[in-house]
């Protein structure tokens, strides 16, 4: 990646608030934009975007202690599911939708990321890399569904629904015929476009209708 | 913190109904200070039978403000950092001009000669109180109940005065369950024969009728938890059934002394006269649709509601946060856990200070 004046001026910045793809997230978000978080916690994503980016942001959040935790900082989250949550914005309201790690809990996966497209010009989706070597490998070598860093849960209290890999993920874009204007793959630290399928452990794309 | 109501007066008040009051009065407190730049004002407008000492120690009669676990020095509504003005409804009877005040024709109380009166009216009367203090815009305007009425009515029709609105366990409109306690209130308190088509300001007033209005009130404002949990079944002052009809039960108790309390601080008129109000009220009236109500302007909201407040269920205040995203307005919500029922808002407030001061400092940083 060619570095611009700008972030050579800037430290890399590996995480912020103790996750990169909050780091990511926060590199992609263009300054003075309207943003939307979905599954936004705490807001604490959002509260970092409207400090360091003057960005107007929103969020939906399902945990009732969360929402009021976000609320309390200041953040304006909506309390609710956003399986339905969507369907009361009016296109195109938002710049950037954000889902972060999320996506493989939503019951409609799909339903869920053409909202996020009719909502938003772009949708910001990071998700655990379900191809990841070690999902692979455990999986190979212990016959049972996959415990490891990034899927930490038993099989039977996950909140992980619908599982999917980088390539399920283009797969679909392409189907779809989204446009991805950025995909940025971690493993720990920022790995290249090269195997991501097998060596990341997240990834975040940017994508456009 | 002593807090002495103070009264103001208006030349006159032109009403929904067409017709014109003339004077009119308003008794108000307020608590802080209002700065330089008038920027930190919070408007608090109060339930159907609240009146205007909303904090702090009343000075004439030593008694708390009804919501003084959230108004004063530290608290949700700071008092160090905003200034606080309540004031009493039109219609009340709590020192603002009312079905029990004097008519100017007659020299009498009004009685049903009193106009009906709508939520509207009572915001256009606080707007010109508020203005009388020298407040251009509310940082904040907030209530529970009809007071949550009050915020979004502020916020729709005077969008430039409001930068934020935190409207609490209340609605756009009233439910047809909701219209129905209140027509039982209203039939009670005119079936009682001392009612007298509403003159009874120089006799017996209809105490019966209207403590009944009340027991059925009460009985809203609670939830089946919080009534098991404060009454069960147990017996008052008694092991046994009297086996007659005086009081057995500890809930019979209570609500009997809730409703002859009441009669002797709230005018039967003024109750008939507010429950119409409410239930009169419909914020998408005139304009189509809720979305439209919001078309304009740039408050900022923040919408409570409580899990088991059944009497303002969450889903009234959901829609009108719907009706807010609709129009990409500025909107949290969240439902806050209690057993209380809809006196959420008053007796469960630990959750609801937390989130309402982080969202007032917010504002205040960002927009005053």
């Amino acid at each position: 990646m060619p570095a611009s004046a700008e972030t050579r001026r800037k430290p890399f910045v590996r995480d912020i608030l103790g996750r990169s793809d909050f780091a990511i997230i926060g590199e992609l978000v263009e300054p003075d934009s309207r943003v939307l978080d979905l599954g936004c916690g705490e807001g604490e994503l959002l509260q970092w975007l409207a400090e360091n980016k003057h960005v107007e942001g929103r969020g939906i959040e399902i945990d009732g202690p969360k929402v009021q935790r976000a609320i309390a900082r200041g953040v304006s989250v909506y309390q609710g599911d956003i399986d339905e949550g969507l369907s009361g914005f009016p296109d195109a309201s938002f710049d950037y939708i954000i889902l972060s790690q999320t996506l493989q809990e939503t019951r409609r996966p799909l339903a869920v990321l053409q909202e996020m497209l009719r909502v938003g010009r772009h949708a910001i989706v990071a998700f655990p890399n379900f191809g990841h070597w070690s999902v692979r490998l455990a999986m190979l070598w212990h016959g049972r569904a996959p415990r490891t860093k990034c899927f930490p849960h038993d099989w039977y209290n996950s909140p992980n629904i619908h599982f999917l890999t980088i390539r399920d993920f283009e797969t679909l874009a392409r189907g779809q015929g989204w446009t991805v204007d950025r995909k940025i793959f971690t493993s720990g630290q920022r790995v290249g476009t090269f195997l991501a399928n097998l060596m990341a452990e997240t990834a975040v794309f940017l994508v456009r209708r | 913190m002593i807090a002495e109501t103070r009264t103001a007066c208006f030349e006159s008040l032109t009403l929904d109904c067409g017709e014109t009051l003339a004077p009119v009065e308003v008794a108000y407190e307020t608590y802080g200070q209002l700065n330089a730049a008038r920027s930190n004002a919070i408007c608090i407008c109060h339930a159907l039978t609240g009146d205007a000492h909303a904090a702090g120690i009343s000075h004439a009669d030593g008694k708390p403000g009804w919501w003084d676990s959230m108004i004063g020095p530290g608290k949700a509504f700071d008092t160090d950092k905003y200034f606080v003005v309540c004031s009493n409804v039109l219609g009340g009877c709590r020192g603002t001009t009312g079905p029990s005040s004097p008519n100017a024709a007659t020299g009498k109380p009004y009685a049903l000669a009193f106009p009906v009166i709508t939520i509207p009216d009572m915001v256009r009367l606080q707007r010109m109180l508020i203005e009388r203090l020298g407040i251009e815009r509310l940082l904040a305007v907030t209530g529970g109940s009809m007071g949550g009425m009050q915020a979004l009515q502020w916020a729709a029709a005077y969008p430039e005065a409001v930068v934020s609105a935190i409207p609490i366990a209340t609605t756009a409109r009233h439910s047809a369950q909701q219209i129905a306690f209140n027509e039982v209130g209203r039939q009670a308190i005119m079936a009682d024969l001392d009612w007298n088509d509403g003159n009874y300001y120089d006799s017996n007033p209809p105490a019966r009728g209207l403590a009944v209005a009340r027991m059925v009130g009460h009985i809203t404002y609670m939830s089946d938890e919080s009534m098991r949990e404060k009454f069960g079944r147990r017996l008052r002052d008694k092991e046994t059934f009297g086996f007659d009809f005086s009081v057995d039960f500890e809930v019979e108790s209570y609500l009997r002394y809730r409703g002859t309390q009441f009669v002797s601080r709230f005018d039967a008129n003024s109750y008939l006269y507010i429950t119409k109000a409410m239930d009169y009220f419909d914020l998408a009236n005139g304009t189509g649709s809720l979305a439209n109500a919001f078309r304009s302007g740039n408050t900022r909201f923040l919408a409570i509601s409580f899990t088991s407040d059944w009497l303002y269920p969450s889903y009234q205040l959901v829609e009108v946060v719907q009706a807010l995203r609709s129009m990409n307005r500025d909107v949290a919500y969240c439902e806050l856990p209690s057993n209380y029922g809809h006196d959420a808002f008053l007796v469960d407030v630990g959750e609801q200070t937390e989130v309402v001061r982080g969202f007032l400092a917010a504002t205040f940083k960002a927009r005053a």
